[in-house]
Formats: C-alpha cells, structure tokens, sequence
C-alpha cells in the first residue's frame, strides 16, 4: 500500500467494518476499525468520532441479523457498550471482525502480544461477486455476432446476392424513362414506334424482372437456411449453459419464464435474422441505391423528393424508445402468463383437491388482463405510427408530383425523367414504410436478446476452478471447518466443524429446518459456503472440477425423480455407458431386479411422468440402483426411506445397506430408528451443531438427541398407524 | 391472559425480558410479526430464543400504551423497511442493475439482481428485495415522481 495519510500512532488495523446505517437505521455510511487498543468509528477519512478501548477479557463482540439487518454488539459482563449496524452486504467484514476480535482477546487471555498470526482470515468471500455487475446491455444484438460467425461465408454470400437482386430491381424504372421519352412522347408527336426500340426496352425489363426473382430465391433461402441454424446454435448454447448453472439459479427462476426464453426467443431472433433484418438490409441498399440514381438524373428533383426523409426519420427515432419499453414489459407480462401455467399444471391434482378451479381461472384471467392492457397501451403508439409513415409517404409523392409538372412546364425535365422518379419513389416510401416496421421487430428481437443473454451472461455461483486439483483414489474423510452458509438475508447454517472418517456413515438429525439438508447440499456443492471450507481429503472442495466431483457422489433423495425413458435408461443415468449385465447387477443389490422383472417389458419398460406407474418404493429402489452403478465414494441419503410406509421401508433398507458398504455416508433421517447403526450422529439446531456422538452416548446424554428420540418413540407407541414423515417434533404448544 | 409492563423487561443488554408467572424465571424474547406487511400492528409472538412461542399478542393496540411502546421499539430497532420516495438513477435496464434511491431512512443504494426480486403487495404496493436481503418498499406506484416511476416502470 502506498497510501500516505496520517494515521493515528497506535493503529494497526486489524479489521474494518464499513457500516451504512446509523443507530436509528438511517443510511449512513461511516466506518468501524478494530486496532489492537480500541474500536474507532470514522465518517470518511476524518478523525475518529468515537472510541471504545479493548480493556478487560470480558468484552465480546455479539454478531446477529434478522430480516436484512445486521448488528455488532459490544458488551461486557454488565451491560452493552456499544451497538452497531449494517445492512447484509457487509456481513463477511463484520464476521471477519468478530473472528479477528476474538483471536485478539485469546491472544490475551494467554498473555501472548503477538496477534499476527492469528490475523490470517479468509480476506476473500465467495459471494462478494457483487462488483462483476454485467454492464447494460443496448447493443445486445450486435452481441448475436457470436452466433453468426461461424456461417460468415454464407452471410457474405447472401449479402452479395442481396446486393445484386436490389440492383436488378432498380433497373425497370429506369428503362421507364427511354421508353416514355424516346418512344411514347414522339409517338403523340406523330413519329411512329420502332419495334426494335421497343423489344430491346421490353427484353430488358424482362431480364431485369427475372435476374431479381432468380437472386432473391438464392438469397433467401441460403439466409434462412443460415439463421435457422444460428437460432438452433442460440436455443443448444442457452440450454447448455443453463444445465451448468447451480440449483441456486434454478431456486430464483420459474420454470415457464425459462422455458418461454430458451423456445419463443429464439424463435424470434431467427425471424428476426431470416426475414426483417433480410429485408431491412435489402432496404437500406434499395434507398441508397435509388437516391444515387435520382442524383444522377436530377439533384434538384432529388432533393425535393427527399425532404420527407428526415421527417420520416425522426419520427422513427420518436417512437423508438417507447416502443422498446412497451415491448420489454409485453414479453414479461408473457412470461407471467406461462408461469401461472407451469404453476397450476404440476400442481392440478392440489387444485382440483380443493376445488379452486374458479380461482385458478380468474388468476389467469388476471394476468391475461394485465397482458392486454400492456399491449394495448404498446398498440396505441405503434398503431398510429405506421398510418403516419403512410401519410408522409402520400405527401411527399405529392410534394415531387406538384414540383415535377412545374419543372416540366419549365421545360427543365422531360415527361420521361419525371415518370421514372414517380417510379422509384413509390418503391422508396414503399421501402420507408416496412423500414418503419424493423423499429418495433429489432426492439422486440433485442428485448429477446436480452433476455437470452441475461442466462448467458449468469456465470454459476459455483465456479469451476482455474487449476482443478485432480481427485485421487478411495479414502473419502470429509472435513467441515469453520463452515457457515446464508441464503438472501438468512443465516442458515453456522460455524460447523466436523470431521467424517472414510468409509463411516454420519447421520444427521435435527427439527426440519435445522440446515440438514443444506449441509448436504454444501458437500454435494450444489451451493459453496459462504464462509470456511469443506475439504476432501484435505484439500479445499472448490479446488476440485465440479464434475469430477460431483461423481464421487451417489445422491438418494426422498423424491426419487425418474426420467421418461426406460428403466435401464435410468438405472444408467449417471453412467450411460455401462453394459447391461452391470445394470442387472446394480439393481440386484438394490432390490428392485424382481420388481423390474415383473413389468411387461422388463428393463426395456417405460418410466417416468409419461411411463409406467411406479410406487414410492419402487422408485426409490431405482434410484439407488443409480446410485450404486456409478460406484460412488460419497454417499448422501437426504430422507431417502421417508416417504413410504414401514414395509417397503425395510425393503428399501436392505437395499442401502448394500449401498453404503464401505462409503463414506451421510444420511438424513426423521425416523430416528433409521440412523442405529451410524458410526456417528450428528444433532443440528438452528444452524449450528449442538451434539454429536453414537446412538447410545448421545441417548445417555439426556439433551436434544435424547428429546428428539422420546418423541419419536411416543409418536410410535401410539396404535394409530401414523406416517412418522411428519415434520420435525410435537412441539407442546399449550 | 393480559400482557402488562411488568411482565415485560428490558435487561441491561436491551433485551426483551418476560416473565410469565411469579415463580418462573424471566426469559429472553424478541418481538415477530406475523405479517410484517399484510398486517403489521397485529398477530405479534414473542419468541425465545430458540424460536419458540412464548406469548401470543393479537393486537399491539389491546395492550397497556407502555408494554406496546417497548415492543414497537424493539421492533423498530431490528426493522428495516425503507420507503422509497425517489429512484434518481439505475445503473441498467438489465439487471443485475444498481439503483440509487432515496428512502425515507436517507439515500441509499439498491442491488436488483433480478425482476422477480419485485413483488406485488395486494395493497398495491411494490416489495423490492435487494441482492443482500434488505427490503424496499414502493407504498404506492402512482405517488412518486414522473422521473421515478418512468424507471421504475422499465423493470415491472
């Protein structure tokens, strides 16, 4: 650091806390600072308004949050001295404090001054990724070229056909003007009509008709061609792209809105690609073209007749603006009506079980609404803008109609020069008119683009490593060191240390809502910490590909999801490759080889949404026989017996045993009696560990395993034949 | 059973203390609403903390004027809904995109990460979560100023 402003004598700094918002919860923006004497408050770069000196082992710093609030208390045995707060952003600095506190009152506690050492923290924070905002995107189109590269020589050819078809087009007006003056006009004075003359102009503008439908077929069909295969290249990428996004983008997106983005927009870039910008381009060159050869005959004319250009343009300009909004707000208002859709078709039995098919009507009915009244207020601008295009377009053939008889009574021009303008013109304001059309289609196209390139532009919040470590052998021990995780504004799991021996099997146990399953998925890294690390053997997680990873891990989860296709297909899901005798194999130890074999058509039979009706645990026994068949180091077994009854619950049972041998699982389990046989238990509440230890120890222990067991063996005793998947414990409420 | 002051304490630390009956050792609790926005002044618990339910308030206005005011307190303290009354200026159309506001609770800036962070209230009003968790609340579209709501207006 090269900085140079005086800093107090005494301070080192140890760790600086930005907050923003002052006592009353008012943003502010000033700055907390621990240096190894006291705490000082700064607004800017002024001197400190505020100290509290570190005296007495009993201070501690107390760090909480609730609903987007952070606060950083300083108290002691008796009171608070001092009470801070923050909004969530600054939450990493603010453990980071509290981290960097306590190594200092240990420190001297143990009357060692030396604190530096301790004074290593994690400086960085994986989700302080905030900085990396993608910049607003206003030529996202242009961004499109990505896509188109890879068929440039195509588009450079349909661009010269395009090129030359426009030319061909212009060439019969023109020959209007020889005819009228050098064939029709001497006629009525009496000279007789040369039939060579005649055939010659004639012949041209034949040829000229054909050269243009002959070009125009080529460049059409070679630029339809090209851009249905870009849009196809647009929908594969997107997809892809989505498929390695982490569950967390999954967790904030509704399915209908991604569905509509990767199938409607793409369809509409390759419209847009195929026909308008096609026709835009041929246009642009029409005009260009027509005002050179307009020129060439008579500037004066020319100019006349290219006054309502600007005016058209501006027009164009005009309305630009308000129709792009209008069209981003049409295209979300879109997708809020397939999402109630992607909403209430999962979810129909729940509706017609409770017969709110009225309300399920009306909500659609409202978001309908909702959807006319944006693209009716879109249809207000965009209506009156093309008649106006229209009538400009009328005015100025006017405008060059008047103009032209004056100078043809002039004598300045001939009849002949004035019908070819006629002629051109009515192309060109034509050609004005569906230019005025590309406005609305390019914002249209463009609020698509950026819809597409918003999941393009999403890099996974579980990023692959630059280096990735390579994954050796067997041994699997797992360690959790220091590991804290928040979601949004919740704290969910914190400061977990655990250390789990290869090839043992740790149960984890707690009220739903504990942050079991979030541990899990920790370790499957389906999300990365928010603070310290998970090491397997030793090294870092993150250092890891995530997909070398990710198959040493064998996951069973309660709902087990099987897709349309046959059961060998998805036995085989995780390892496509493997032969059918492994399959077999890998169903035997899973238990379902005899039900399999029972189904009409055996392995070949259809599964899935679509496929054959399955029960809980035959779908469940599917499912670990895909986990047995990759062969997995790790094991995680979120809930994987709660959902069926005790019978099947036994058969799927023996069915992990098989599973876990020689593994190292983790397993998830309300029913208590599930978890007897793990090497260790390990009891979360609230985000935090509170015991661990064997069965027995920790029933000896008379604490929170102890209470969870009691419930569960009274829930058990009572004779009804209850489903004990219900959630967490009776809490006695009265 | 009625709430009174005495029941409820405020320890040194300014914790919320409540004592239920003469015997029992008084308790930590915080004040939570049950619906911080549909219904704010009534359906308040106070919660230990370990989350259980220790007593029940239908409404903050039934109670002693001092007991509500301890709580209301409390729960200012902890709560942070500011009231957007200007959005000078948005860093994109696109998000993720950076607003700078003004609140009630003074200028403050916003980290929209995406559209679906906007949540229509059924009162009208407009709940924006920041990336950080912190909410953003639009009482009512239609009051704030032209410049505002033309922003505002590219992101619903």
């Amino acid at each position: 650091m090269t900085d140079a402003h005086d800093l107090p004598l005494l301070a080192p700094t140890l760790a600086s806390l930005p907050l923003d918002l002052s006592p009353d919860l008012h943003f502010l923006s000033r700055e907390l600072i621990l240096s190894p004497q006291a705490f000082t408050l700064h607004t800017a770069d002024q001197e400190p308004e505020a100290s509290w000196p570190i005296e007495g082992a009993d201070l501690k710093l107390q760090l909480g949050d609730h609903a987007g609030v952070g606060s950083l208390k300083l108290i002691d045995a008796h009171q608070v001295r001092a009470h801070w707060r923050f909004t969530m952003s600054k939450m990493p600095a603010a453990q980071n404090m509290v981290a960097q506190f306590n190594a200092l009152q240990r420190a001297r506690s143990e009357a060692q001054p030396d604190t530096q050492e301790q004074a290593k923290m994690p400086a960085e924070w994986p989700e302080e990724s905030s900085e990396s905002l993608s910049p607003p995107s206003t030529w996202t189109l242009f961004r499109l070229w990505r896509f188109a590269k890879p068929y440039r020589a195509q588009l450079l050819l349909g661009f010269g056909l395009t090129v030359a078809a426009t030319a061909a087009t212009l060439v019969p007006p023109y020959l209007t003007m020889p005819l009228m003056d050098d064939v029709l006009i001497p006629y009525q004075n009496g000279v007789p009509i040369q039939a060579t003359t005649v055939m010659k102009y004639l012949a041209g503008l034949f040829g000229a008709a054909f050269i243009a439908w002959s070009l125009g077929w080529a460049r059409t069909y070679i630029l339809a061609r090209v851009s249905e295969r870009i849009g196809a290249d647009i929908r594969t990428a997107t997809y892809n792209h989505l498929l390695n996004l982490s569950l967390d983008y999954f967790g904030s997106k509704r399915t209908g809105d991604l569905m509509a983005r990767i199938g409607s927009e793409t369809d509409r870039i390759n419209v847009f690609l195929s026909l308008h910008l096609l026709d835009f381009a041929t246009d642009v060159l029409m005009i260009t073209m027509t005002v050179i050869i307009l020129f060439s005959i008579n500037p004066w004319l020319a100019l006349v007749t290219l006054f309502p250009l600007p005016l058209i343009a501006w027009m164009i300009h005009l309305v630009r603006d308000r129709l792009r909004t209008g069209f981003e707000r049409v295209d979300r208002v879109w997708s809020q009506v397939t999402n109630i859709l992607s909403d209430t078709i999962p979810g129909i039995r729940v509706v017609k079980a409770f017969s709110q098919e009225a309300r399920e009507g009306e909500r659609f009915y409202q978001a309908n609404r909702q959807n006319l009244r944006i693209n009716d207020r879109v249809n207000r601008i965009w209506s009156l803008f093309a008649p106006s295009v229209t009538a400009l377009t009328e005015l100025g053939l006017l405008i060059v109609w008047a103009f032209g008889i004056w100078q043809v009574s002039q004598g300045a021009i001939t009849v002949g020069v004035l019908t070819a303008f006629l002629a051109y013109i009515g192309r060109f304001y034509a050609r004005m008119d569906s230019m005025s059309r590309i406005v609305s289609v390019t914002q249209k196209t463009a609020a698509g683009a950026k819809r597409i390139f918003d999941i393009l532009d999403h890099t996974a919040s579980v990023p692959e490593p630059l280096h990735p470590q390579p994954l050796a052998g067997r041994p699997a021990a797992i360690s959790l060191d220091q590991v804290g995780f928040r979601h949004g504004n919740r704290g969910i799991l914190h400061d977990i240390h655990l250390d789990i021996q290869p090839g043992s099997m740790v149960g984890l146990v707690g009220h739903s809502g504990s942050g079991k399953t979030t541990l899990v998925n920790l370790i499957a890294r389906f999300y990365d910490v928010s603070a310290g690390q998970i090491r397997l053997d030793g090294t870092d997680i993150r250092q890891f590909s995530v997909t070398e990873y990710r198959r040493q891990i064998g996951l069973v989860l309660q709902e087990p999801f099987l897709f349309f296709g046959t059961v060998a297909d998805n036995i085989a899901y995780g390892n496509p490759d493997a032969s059918r005798s492994d399959i077999i194999q890998a169903a035997r130890a899973a238990h379902a080889h005899e039900f399999i074999l029972k189904l009409p058509q055996g392995y070949d039979s259809l599964v899935g949404e679509r496929g054959q009706a399955l029960s809980g645990g035959e779908r469940q026994r599917i499912s670990i026989a895909r986990a047995l068949l990759i062969n997995p180091k790790i094991l995680i077994l979120d809930e994987a017996t709660a959902s069926v009854d005790t019978e099947t619950e036994r058969e799927i049972q023996q069915a992990l045993d098989n599973l876990v041998k020689g593994r190292t699982t983790i397993a998830i389990a309300h029913r208590l009696s599930t978890l007897r046989q793990a090497d260790m238990l390990v009891v979360l509440d609230q985000g935090r560990i509170v015991e661990t230890g064997r069965h027995d120890e920790l029933l000896a222990k008379h604490g929170h395993y102890f209470r969870l067991y009691q419930a569960q063996l009274k829930l058990n005793a009572e004779p009804l034949p209850l489903d004990t998947a219900t959630e967490g414990t009776p809490h006695a409420t009265d | 059973m009625q709430l009174t002051d005495r029941m409820l304490t405020l320890d040194p630390f300014g914790t919320l203390q409540l004592q239920t009956g003469a015997n029992e050792a008084p308790v930590d609790v915080v004040p939570v609403r049950a619906f911080p926005l549909g219904c704010p002044r009534q359906f308040i618990a106070l919660v230990d903390q370990q989350g259980h339910e220790r007593f029940w308030i239908d409404d903050l206005d039934t109670l002693p004027p001092e007991t509500a005011a301890q709580i209301e307190a409390n729960l200012a303290q902890r709560e942070l809904i500011p009231r957007i009354l200007r959005i000078r200026n948005v860093s994109s159309y696109a998000t993720p995109s950076r607003w700078s506001l003004e609140t009630d609770h003074g200028s403050a800036e916003l980290l929209l990460k995406t559209e679906d962070d906007i949540r229509y209230l059924p009162s009208g009003a407009l709940l924006i979560t920041d990336k950080f968790g912190l909410p953003f609340l639009i009482p009512q579209q239609s009051e704030l100023d032209h410049h505002s709501q033309r922003l505002l207006a590219r992101f619903l």
